[in-house]
């Protein structure tokens, strides 16, 4: 850009500056109201997602109390359950996954394996009576609490409201949370 | 021609322009440190021209992203080469790229007038970083799924749009469809089309303000054609030499491993995968996050990090005295070792790690298994190719035995997946569970009370045992040899897989030791066996170890055919299929692989 000379013999007349500067402005204007449609059809569907939101939590059946050793040692269960991914639904398909033990007092107790660091799937480790994350090393105890205060998880593992229905079969509640906060907030 | 070529001159003006593209003159002459720009822009290249061929025959979405890469890398002729170029050069660039921004860092490239081209540099390192990261998920193997699910979750920590920006790039609250469908728009559109205009403003830039040669000039002075372009050629021929050994570096030592480029198993969220990790080129990342507690990630994942980037684009203005050129040079060298340094911690302690190990050794056992099925005649259902796995007796059996199972049983003194188990044995053995050998085991007085059959069991004083104590030590060599009739006849009624030929050749024995079994040696004293026995006491030899038998002892096992009136609560078998503990198909998985009852390729099929 030359910067701005000065008024001299040779500049036009205000009236011919006036309408140089209304052609200039309506070149934009026009120019950039032809971009406004498909822009923002674009961004309305870029934006989409924000709009979409997680299922609620829900109970689902996830196996019988019997299925659960009586000193506290966690087994791994698949949630099964209905899955929307975008334009498909499947009516039983894993969608996530729990451990889920009862205590020697005979509480049942259910978790998320999800790392709540940075949500990789968390190991149980019979060797150290606790849970291992392969990832980055967060180690939780078998009733889901921080095992060590410097490892990377910002809370414990989380835990899952359980119901046992008909006497003996297990139901968890299940759910996501965002991972990488000190609080749990379900995925919304 | 010449005619030709003049004509076409006039019309277009070529010849000014690659007389103005090759003429750059180069002070000092051609050297071999000016290579690394002209490599990394022969690999963007590489990288458009695979990319296109794969765009080709890859489809994004959860059943089908693992599904068309299969077919790929397995099917279509060259397809592993391709993937195998593309995935290399990738991580080629990677390496690339710090060797010429360690050129343009020492001979002082990047300082004034050139900030504007070192900061398009950086930002052209940025995208190939987002190219490797959004193209590590495309397969949606369980490597990539599971290593993206973490690079997205530290997304999610940002203040305030942590949570909006995590849903914008995984497109939804969950990972699916619409992960792929954006990785890849931004892998194949958005971020080349990128790459594209930078890299242009990048050479021009760099035109515009003339070569920075190193000091002191021991050659006269050149021009890039044809002295540099020359050395850039054989530059780029390494570069393609090593990525075409890497893509056959398995084949040329015989080393187990793929063609090209890997595949993992298909991405599932309920199948663990303690293998996740990043590329090795992003290590250092994950390495680094591990010191952070806590509440203190976002430092480790997005502060510093940040930090270290805005201070890369403040070096060109650090770099304007003699000491900040050297302080920009020990900031980068301290950089580059300390990556090193997270890069091979990673390393070594994935390496000391016997978990990580075993957890590699199973991903690489599931990804071969994967393509295995794949290829059976079977083939890929519509639903995708991650329930081939789940239904698959030789994936799961194990994983199933080792939960429900392994508390009381092992395989071959393990819990079925090659681990110890943790409690202590209180029933059988079960590998080669009603084989031959197995039934040997267990009619042979020395080793009827080890743990591996009823030692560790209430049986252990059993009738069973006290039969075998009793009456085959005392056999006389005949009798031993009716006895080895017999086990064939029980061993038959299972029908193994393993056995089919050997229970053909010998139908004879087999009819024999049926005879036997009901008359001198006299099991259907206590057994069951081919005729309904109202006063058995012991478990049905009719069918013993059949796949009907199996699971319906694994379903009932104090139904009156096995161990009626013996159960004790605390102590017996679980009715794993009364009791609802386990479904129909779990318990068909288990007993599959108890038999040996897997889909195996034929040996034609495999060459």
């Amino acid at each position: 850009m030359q910067p701005e000379t000065q008024p001299n013999a040779d500049a036009p007349a205000p009236e011919e500056q006036r309408r140089e500067f209304l052609k200039k402005a309506l070149s934009v204007a026009i120019g950039g109201a032809t971009m406004v449609a498909p822009a923002a059809a674009g961004l309305a569907v870029y934006l989409d997602p924000l709009r979409r939101k997680a299922p609620p939590g829900k109970f689902v059946r996830v196996t019988t109390i019997e299925a659960l050793p009586a000193d506290g040692v966690p087994k791994k269960f698949p949630i099964i359950s209905s899955r929307e991914d975008a334009w498909n639904k499947t009516p039983a398909t894993p969608i996530g996954a729990v451990y889920l033990r009862r205590t020697k007092e005979g509480a049942l107790q259910a978790h998320n394996v999800a790392c709540p660091h940075a949500g990789c799937f968390v190991d149980y480790k019979p060797e150290k009576n606790g849970y291992h994350c392969p990832c980055h090393n967060s180690t939780f105890e078998l009733d889901g609490t921080i095992a060590d205060e410097n490892s990377p998880s910002p809370r414990g593992l989380d835990e899952l409201k359980i119901e046992v229905r008909n006497q003996k079969e297990v139901w968890v509640h299940f759910q996501n949370f965002y991972a990488g906060h000190a609080e749990k907030t379900p995925v919304a | 021609m010449k005619r030709l070529l003049d004509w076409f001159d006039q019309r277009t003006g070529y010849r000014k322009v690659t007389h103005e593209a090759l003429h750059e003159p180069i002070p000092g002459g051609a050297r071999w440190r000016y290579v690394w720009g002209s490599t990394l822009t022969f690999c963007f290249v590489v990288q458009v021209i695979t990319g296109f061929a794969l765009w080709m025959a890859y489809s994004p979405g959860s059943q089908t992203a693992w599904e068309s890469v299969y077919y790929i890398q397995h099917q279509m002729t060259g397809g592993w080469l391709l993937r195998g170029i593309h995935s290399f050069t990738a991580q080629a660039m990677n390496i690339l790229l710090v060797l010429h921004l360690m050129q343009v860092m020492i001979d002082g490239a990047y300082k004034a007038p050139r900030e504007v081209n070192f900061w398009v540099g950086l930002i052209l390192l940025q995208l190939v970083l987002a190219l490797s990261l959004t193209g590590y998920l495309l397969p949606w193997d369980q490597k990539g799924y599971w290593a993206t699910k973490v690079a997205t979750n530290l997304l999610g920590i940002v203040p305030f749009i942590g949570a909006d920006l995590q849903k914008l790039v995984v497109g939804g609250p969950d990972y699916g469809h619409h992960t792929l469908t954006r990785f890849f728009a931004l892998h194949a559109g958005v971020l080349p089309a990128a790459m594209v205009a930078l890299i242009v403003g990048h050479v021009w830039l760099f035109r515009r303000h003339g070569i920075t040669t190193k000091k002191p000039h021991k050659k006269r002075d050149s021009h890039f054609w044809p002295d540099q372009v020359l050395m850039d050629t054989v530059a780029c021929l390494a570069v393609t030499a090593a990525v075409l050994f890497l893509c056959v570096r398995h084949k040329i030592f015989g080393t187990a491993g793929p063609l090209g480029a890997e595949l993992g198993a298909p991405a599932d969220p309920s199948e663990p995968f303690s293998a996740a990790r990043p590329e090795w080129y992003f290590l250092f990342l994950f390495q680094f996050l591990k010191y952070f507690p806590g509440s203190m990630e976002i430092w480790g994942a997005i502060i510093i990090p940040g930090i270290v980037m805005f201070v890369m684009f403040l070096l060109p203005k650090l770099g304007e005295t003699q000491r900040g050129h050297r302080f920009n040079l020990a900031l980068l060298c301290g950089l580059i070792l300390g990556s090193g340094w997270l890069t091979w911690q990673a390393m070594k302690q994935d390496g000391a790690d016997p978990g990580y190990r075993l957890a590699v050794v199973e991903a690489d056992r599931d990804a071969h298994r994967a393509a295995e099925l794949a290829r059976s005649p079977d083939g890929i259902p519509i639903s995708g190719a991650a329930s081939l796995l789940r239904a698959d007796p030789l994936t799961q059996g194990p994983k199933l035995f080792a939960k429900n199972c392994a508390s009381c049983h092992r395989f071959d003194g393990h819990d079925g997946t090659g681990r110890p188990s943790v409690d202590p044995q209180t029933a059988s053995d079960l590998k080669g569970f009603a084989s031959r050998e197995w039934l040997a085991g267990l009619l042979d007085p020395a080793r009827v009370d080890s743990p591996h059959y009823f030692g560790a069991t209430k049986f252990k004083e059993g009738k069973m045992v006290k039969w075998v104590k009793k009456n085959v030590t005392a056999y006389t060599p005949d009798q031993k040899a009716q006895l080895q009739k017999v086990i064939m006849a029980v061993s038959a009624e299972a029908g193994l897989r393993s056995q089919n030929s050997a229970d053909r050749r010998d139908a004879a024995a087999i009819k024999e030791g049926a005879a036997l079994l009901r008359g001198d040696i006299g099991c259907t004293e206590c057994h069951a066996f081919q005729k309904p026995d109202e006063d058995a006491t012991a478990p049905l030899l009719t069918g013993y170890g059949s796949r009907d038998w199996l699971i319906r002892f694994i379903s009932h096992p104090a139904h009156p055919d096995f161990y009626p009136g013996t159960r004790d609560d605390k102590k017996g078998m679980p009715a794993f299929g009364v009791s609802q503990i386990l479904d129909a198909q779990s318990i068909g998985l288990i007993s599959d692989w108890l038999r040996g009852q897997w889909y195996e390729p034929s040996p034609r099929a495999t060459k």
